[in-house]
């Protein structure tokens, strides 16, 4: 694996092999975070999304215009089993792919006739982790075949391109680099199966792109804007990277 | 809307300790974190929160930025009567919330 | 003691810029510790700290604390003070119990600003005063994104 990755870093654009280096040992985010952490998310109660679980449960049932969620979708234990673990996917009405955020304003905006939710926002937030909760366990699962290639494949290149001050990819770090102490904290796979997370970093939950936005942030980047091509093309390559483990948002994490 | 979560047993045992969970939401802003422009997030704390059971208190904290966003606290009371737990907290801009439970006590 | 006076003491913060968690100084807490035991000595001992000995984060440090004390109308714990030297605020929280409660204990969870000692201390009925210290590490992250958003 090392020689492999070591090629894999010479080269900017994929070309490279199907499967992700880390194949057979797919780790969720939360085997890198602190027994605090992980104990924190585990627990039902004490775990900071549960406020935003149980706002979006109340938005749920919410009356806008006469119309809620509940009307057209009725029980999201239900309805909503699995829904998470299939985005981001191709959108026929949107004409492109698109992740969960964007596919709750669509209905949001067109269903019930409400305004736009905004990205980050406590309601959006909200429903977004209402929602992934209902498949938590559940394995993730995304087509890339069809109208999604061309983004799986953007995606796919974004990862393996170095960027930044930094000059680093995210390969450099997360398949390269993952289990090795980076100052205090264990490099993670970058897997994105716990998002919407709570971020003791922020105090307060964010969704999987304000995350990656860190991430540019961090290798001295500009950050994409919110619902760019570049971020949901990323978070298509690494759902589909993330193929076969058990969703857990919503999370914590440091 | 402050929104809040409390969490006490289904059903207590007469003059035994249970444990009560309280979360609230709100960010505890410290008052010296700078946002995208530099600009200081002004302080915006919960100062008070307290617990009454059966209309006695039975729990209260002071606290400020040292606690954590979004409070958590966990909190013993004996069990006397079947009653309602009332939680009650309130913030430095003079917003505040309440939540409560029933305590079954048998 | 009141509650004002005691939080007007513990304003030993420094002028509002940017305060990074390294620059903290240790304060000198020993006024906040007067205050409340309104100048006696506490006694040592007699409460467990539950703090992990490294903290992966200091915006959100689980805190566990248990004063031995039979929770009678005899003798009980009033109150339990926590103060954190290193942090801009060093007063952190007060908790009111009493008989009421069955047990003296809580639990939460508290910033902490750097590498320090919490210093807990608690109040007992009969004007007794009890004192205990932990020190925690208090590590950082290596990806900080303050400005994400």
């Amino acid at each position: 694996m090392q020689r492999g990755c070591v090629f894999a870093l010479c080269i900017s654009s994929a070309a490279l092999a199907a499967d992700p280096p880390h194949a057979g040992r797919a780790r969720n985010g939360s085997e890198f975070q602190s027994a605090d952490v992980r104990a924190l998310q585990s627990d039902d109660f004490a775990n900071p999304m549960a406020l935003w679980v149980e706002r979006g449960e109340a938005s749920w049932s919410r009356a806008y215009n006469g119309r809620s969620c509940a009307g057209c979708h009725g029980d999201a234990r239900k309805s909503m089993k699995g829904v998470a673990a299939r985005y981001p996917r191709y959108d026929a009405g949107a004409g492109e792919v698109i992740d969960l955020s964007r596919r709750i304003n669509g209905c949001v905006v067109g269903g019930l006739g409400a305004r736009k939710l905004e990205a980050e926002s406590d309601e959006l937030l909200g429903l977004e982790a209402y929602i992934a909760l209902q498949s938590r366990g559940m394995p993730v699962n995304v087509a890339i075949d069809g109208p999604a290639h061309a983004t799986w494949e953007a995606g796919r290149e974004l990862y393996f391109t170095r960027i930044g001050q930094l000059n680093l990819a995210c390969t450099n770090c997360h398949d390269a680099s993952w289990g090795k102490t980076l100052l205090a904290e264990t490099i993670s796979q970058g897997q994105p199966t716990g998002w919407p997370a709570y971020r003791l970093e922020w105090q307060r939950p964010g969704s999987l792109q304000r995350r990656l936005r860190a991430c540019f942030n961090g290798v001295r980047a500009a950050m994409p804007a919110y619902g760019s091509h570049d971020l949901v093309a990323l978070e298509l390559y690494l759902a589909w990277r993330a193929r076969g483990l058990p969703m857990e948002a919503p999370a914590v994490r440091r | 809307m402050l929104l809040g979560r409390i969490q006490v047993p289904p059903s207590v045992k007469r003059a035994a300790v249970f444990e009560v969970r309280v979360i609230v939401q709100h960010p505890m802003e410290t008052g010296f974190r700078r946002d995208y422009e530099g600009r200081i997030i002004p302080l915006h704390i919960v100062q008070h929160l307290a617990c009454t059971y059966g209309g006695r208190e039975v729990f209260r904290v002071e606290l400020g930025s040292g606690i954590a966003a979004n409070p958590y606290f966990v909190f013993p009371v004996v069990a006397s009567e079947s009653g309602e737990m009332v939680v009650e907290w309130s913030d430095d801009r003079g917003e505040s919330g309440s939540i409560s439970a029933m305590v079954n006590v048998a | 003691m009141k509650r004002r006076a005691f939080l007007r003491l513990s304003t030993l913060t420094v002028a509002a810029g940017a305060l990074p968690a390294d620059a903290q100084e240790v304060r000198d807490i020993a006024p906040l510790i007067q205050a409340i035991t309104h100048g006696a000595t506490p006694e040592e001992g007699g409460i467990e700290i539950g703090l992990p000995p490294i903290a992966e984060n200091g915006h959100s440090v689980p805190l566990t604390l248990k004063v031995a004390s039979p929770m009678t109308q005899a003798d009980h714990v009033r109150a339990i003070h926590v103060i954190a030297e290193r942090n801009p605020r060093p007063a952190v929280a007060t908790f009111h119990l009493g008989p009421w409660s069955g047990r003296a204990e809580v639990a939460t969870r508290m910033r902490l600003a750097g590498t320090q000692k919490v210093t807990v201390v608690a109040v007992l009925s009969g004007d007794r005063f009890r004192i205990a210290r932990k020190e925690v590490v208090v590590e950082s992250g290596a990806c900080l994104d303050e400005g994400s958003l």
